[in-house]
């Protein structure tokens, strides 16, 4: 994914009010603004003439709804306690710490020029490991349960993706495949552990697919909200500060130098004496390392115990992780707004939030699929950008030809 | 290859000593063919062997005297073939699509549209051909618009991919939920026929003849023209000027160009191929196999299809092999649940197929060599 860099020096004109370096910058910010804006506000004209013309509804009406679902509408607006919208950003911004995480974990190893879409598998084992730790050991103190849960899951992570990345530096071998594959052999395993007569299965629950609950010492403190109503937890500023340490590790590190220079040109690094296979091996750890993080903040922030049905669908967030990096074009700044972005359409569709009279809540759920599916289509065709820029210059050129050059 | 099929008869035998002769027999033909230098093979005969060993032992253990309620072979069989159908259209469709040059990770997304549009048009047009129709038009069109994105916008064929399977989980949960709300596809929905075999009763011997018939009497029509398509693209892909065209444009675009070949219609052609055959196998999911749509039904099909369209080394008759394979375990699975004490484990035995994909890819057992071009875009000089 590099940054589209349209032809900029024709449409320089002398008399423009900027210098010429000033306004290429300008230009070259806003292009990388600009872009994942425009692309975004397509998806969702798209997802609104689907509204429109399948189901007759009124598009606006109904992003309105999703909007005020999603809490979003509780900036800005007085609100007396007990406040759904204040329940609602709750949400939101839960979403929100994963999908950065998640989000966080494509674009690490994009930018080793990796695509890990193995998110989901790593996601898994993460959650998996903080379970076994949170359940395991009751009596420690709860900063220490906390820390070594998310370490555990981190590593975990790490490992899993590790796995890929290894095999990608030893052998070859097709970083997205191997990635897919891991994904279905972490779910079928974690459904196994946790499926009924599965050594994590909870024997209280009788015949029902659940591990048991993590002790309080490994519950995220509440920073929001009522505990009860699952309030909004600490992971945020996890989140938040992975986010910077993402920023630090690859313009501030030498490995994240190394990183970046192998995912520019791969040859090129190997000439100048980086070791491509240890940065493909790194770039795939450090991103599972997130995803198993996004896993046990899941874990420990609300869900506190895991069943099958999580394992087998909630855990398709790891996939929205791949929009939000398209879409933040892998920047940490870019995968904050994209993945507040995601979280707000996630938590605004989910089926209690919208009311049945305006959108039927199945519908936004599949909707928030197109949008999203649209979004990483027209994101990642750099060159249709590109392509309207030509068209349109064409468009210009005509009327310029009178004035000179 | 013979090899890998010997030894899974074994588990059919009750004597202790039988499996674990044939299961040696297996592994030591799957060595001699490692030696001989096939080594995909042979790991894989090596493989299969240990599991009929360790199968056979475990069955014989298990329960002797009810070993025939709890695993009925001609069940497994017909399942086996159930399960391997839509796997075979899908990794075939995926050959095409990957020959020529794209990666195409849509598998899941296109057989999901023609899963839904199969259904939905099944119940439309009243009959199960129109459904069939539908329901491939509708994949090809989504694999069309993998073709524009990745052929003519040059984007990275693996985000196209995924945005394909958003999208497909997207548009065929919308309408359907749109068109049938919470009541689900109506239960009246036209199936694609089964092909009458019953006459496979009457081989001599007796016992033989009731297990083809109970294995394969009740075969679908689909089944049949998977078998079929594998055989029909083994020759167009490798016996045609058609198939040496895909492949020259999967291995050298530029050489395929040079030569006057257009590089960029043979990739659309064989990316909407693809599109039709692997929803070819979701119409058989929906309108062949169950009679109804659920939502997100394919259930990672796509993707086993695609591990098993690698497993076999882009090749058709290795993607059947695999799928084979793969739809064994499948149906083996919900069987083993059967038995006490191996009851857990079914689950883990979905693991096997991406484990095993996993392991081929890592080039353990006769490396996965892919097209040398696929997933490059190619620009016209």
């Amino acid at each position: 994914m590099t940054e589209p860099t349209p032809p900029i020096e024709a449409e320089q004109e002398p008399e423009a009010p900027l210098g010429l370096a000033a306004r290429l910058e300008l230009w070259q910010r806003a292009g990388g603004i600009v872009t994942p804006l425009l692309t975004t506000i397509f998806a969702f004209f798209m997802g609104g003439l689907v509204v429109l013309v399948i189901s007759g509804k009124n598009p606006l009406n109904t992003y309105k709804e999703i909007f005020n679902g999603s809490g979003l509408n509780w900036f800005g607006s007085y609100c007396s306690f007990p406040c759904a919208s204040a329940g609602n950003l709750q949400q939101t911004l839960i979403q929100f710490t994963v999908l950065i995480l998640t989000g966080l974990a494509v674009a690490f190893a994009f930018r080793c020029g990796l695509f890990n879409i193995g998110g989901q598998g790593q996601y898994i084992v993460g959650t998996v490991v903080a379970i076994q730790i949170g359940v395991s050991f009751p009596s420690l103190p709860t900063a220490i349960h906390i820390l070594l849960a998310m370490a555990g899951a981190t590593v975990a992570g790490a490992l899993w993706a590790g796995i890929a990345g290894f095999l990608k530096a030893a052998v070859g071998a097709h970083e997205v495949i191997s990635t897919i594959m891991l994904n279905w052999i972490a779910l079928w395993v974690a459904s196994y552990l946790i499926g009924f007569g599965g050594p994590m299965q909870d024997p209280a629950a009788g015949p029902v697919p659940v591990t048991k609950q993590i002790t309080s010492s490994a519950k995220l403190p509440i920073i929001w909200g009522s505990p009860l109503l699952q309030g909004l937890h600490i992971g945020l500023f996890v989140a938040l500060a992975a986010l910077v340490v993402y920023w630090i590790v690859l313009s501030r590190t030498t490995l994240g130098y190394e990183v970046r220079a192998v995912g520019f040109n791969a040859e090129a690094a190997r000439y100048g004496g980086i070791s491509v296979a240890r940065s493909y091996f790194l770039a795939m750890a450090i991103s599972g390392a997130f995803a198993g993080l996004a896993g046990s903040m899941d874990i420990l922030g609300w869900q506190f115990r895991l069943d099958l049905t999580s394992v087998q669908t909630y855990s398709q967030i790891a996939f929205i992780g791949i929009a939000v990096a398209l879409l933040g074009r892998n920047g940490a700044v870019g995968i904050f707004f994209a993945a507040l972005l995601f979280g707000a359409l996630k938590t605004g569709t989910s089926t209690r939030n919208l009311d049945p009279n305006v959108f039927k809540p199945e519908l936004a759920n599949n909707l928030t699929q197109l949008i999203q599916g649209l979004v990483v289509l027209f994101v990642g065709a750099d060159v249709l950008i590109l392509y309207l820029w030509r068209v349109r210059r064409k468009l210009r050129l005509p009327q310029r030809k009178g004035s000179p050059a | 290859m013979i090899a890998l099929w010997l030894v899974l008869p074994p588990l059919t035998s009750r004597a202790i000593a039988v499996p674990l002769v044939v299961g040696a027999a297996g592994i030591s033909a799957g060595a001699w063919a490692v030696r001989q230098g096939r080594g995909r093979v042979g790991w894989g005969a090596v493989a299969s062997g240990l599991l009929g060993m360790i199968g056979g032992v475990f069955v014989t253990r298990a329960s002797a005297v009810h070993l025939s309620d709890v695993i009925t072979w001609s069940t497994l069989v017909s399942l086996t073939l159930v399960f391997m159908t839509p796997l075979v259209f899908a990794s075939i469709g995926g050959m095409f699509s990957e020959r020529s040059g794209v990666v195409n990770i849509g598998l899941e997304g296109m057989m999901l549209m023609g899963a839904f549009f199969g259904a939905w048009g099944a119940d439309r047009t009243g009959s199960w051909v129109g459904g069939l129709a539908i329901g491939v038009v509708a994949g090809a069109l989504l694999a069309l618009v993998h073709a524009f994105f990745s052929i003519h916008l040059r984007s990275d064929q693996i985000v196209s991919g995924t945005a394909i399977n958003f999208l497909a989980l997207g548009i065929t949960g919308y309408i359907y939920n749109d068109v049938y709300g919470g009541r689900g596809t109506p239960g009246n929905l036209p199936a694609i026929p089964n092909v009458n075999l019953h006459w496979l009763g009457s081989i001599p011997p007796k016992s033989l003849g009731r297990f083809l018939h109970d294995s394969f009497s009740g075969i679908n029509l689909m089944t049949l023209l998977a078998l079929a398509l594998v055989v029909v693209s083994y020759v167009v892909m490798f016996k045609t000027a058609i198939g040496l065209r895909i492949r020259s444009c999967g291995e050298h675009p530029r050489a395929a160009d040079t030569v006057g070949i257009n590089v960029h219609a043979v990739r659309y052609a064989s990316v909407t191929t693809s599109g039709a055959l692997a929803a070819c196998g979701g119409v058989f999911l929906s309108i062949g196999y169950v009679s109804s749509f659920t939502e997100n039904m394919t259930a990672g099909r796509g993707f086993i299809a695609l591990a098993a369209l690698i497993f076999g080394n882009w090749r058709p008759f290795g993607a059947l092999a695999a799928t084979l394979l793969f739809g064994f375990s499948s149906a083996l699975a919900p069987q083993l649940e059967n038995v006490e004490s191996w009851s857990n484990y079914s689950t883990l035995f979905a693991a096997l197929p991406y484990l095993l994909t996993l392991i081929a890819v890592a080039g353990v057992i006769g490396r996965s060599v892919p097209p040398a071009s696929v997933g490059r875009p190619y620009v016209k000089q």
